[in-house]
């Protein structure tokens, strides 16, 4: 039972971070999918300058 | 018989200037001044999903600014997604890519290992899918 203490004490302290950073990619989106939609996706953001 | 298609020759030749001062006229609207400062100071960045992140610890109101775009660019990124027969992921990571080229220093983005990183002059590091 005391040994629980004595191993924590040992333990790296890592901090969490105030705000969680939530990755949410799709690792099964390919590369080519990315290609074929760029020039699309260019011109969105353009158009749509006040929200990018 | 001549004067009247002379007249029409004019008045399609005024329609047409019309339409291209009508179009070099187009101005798409800028970002908000709250939005731009909060770009600007690094308290927002753009993440690699296509979406704006909070940079450091959220506040009510920055939180706000952050959902309010990202519902705006969810709707936007939506209809072009079906417009392109793609999905809306794969629209906005497409998008998420270009938004973090569009960056300028100092202000933030998501690397591609989820940290977030200050643009510098450098190219930004981005997910190895990213276009060129």
């Amino acid at each position: 039972m005391l040994s629980g203490p004595v191993v924590l004490a040992g333990c790296i302290q890592v901090d969490a971070p105030s705000e969680p950073i939530v990755i949410e990619l799709n690792i099964n989106i390919q590369s080519e999918v990315l290609v074929r939609l760029a020039e699309d996706a260019e011109g969105t953001i353009e158009e749509n300058a006040d929200i990018f | 018989m001549k004067q009247i298609s002379m007249r029409k020759a004019w008045l399609v030749a005024a329609a047409g200037a019309m339409a291209i001062t009508g179009l070099a006229g187009t101005a798409y609207a800028q970002r908000d001044p709250a939005y731009a400062e909060a770009r600007a100071s690094g308290k927002v960045g753009e993440k690699m999903d296509g979406y704006l992140g909070i940079v450091g610890t959220p506040t009510p109101e920055l939180q706000r600014l952050v959902n309010d775009i990202n519902i705006k660019r969810k709707a936007v990124y939506s209809e072009k997604a079906r417009q392109a027969g793609a999905t809306i992921e794969e629209y906005a990571l497409t998008a998420g890519c270009i938004a973090i080229s569009k960056t300028v220093p100092p202000e933030m983005y998501q690397g591609p290992r989820g940290e977030w990183l200050e643009r510098t002059n450098a190219p930004p590091q981005r997910d190895s899918r990213c276009p060129a």
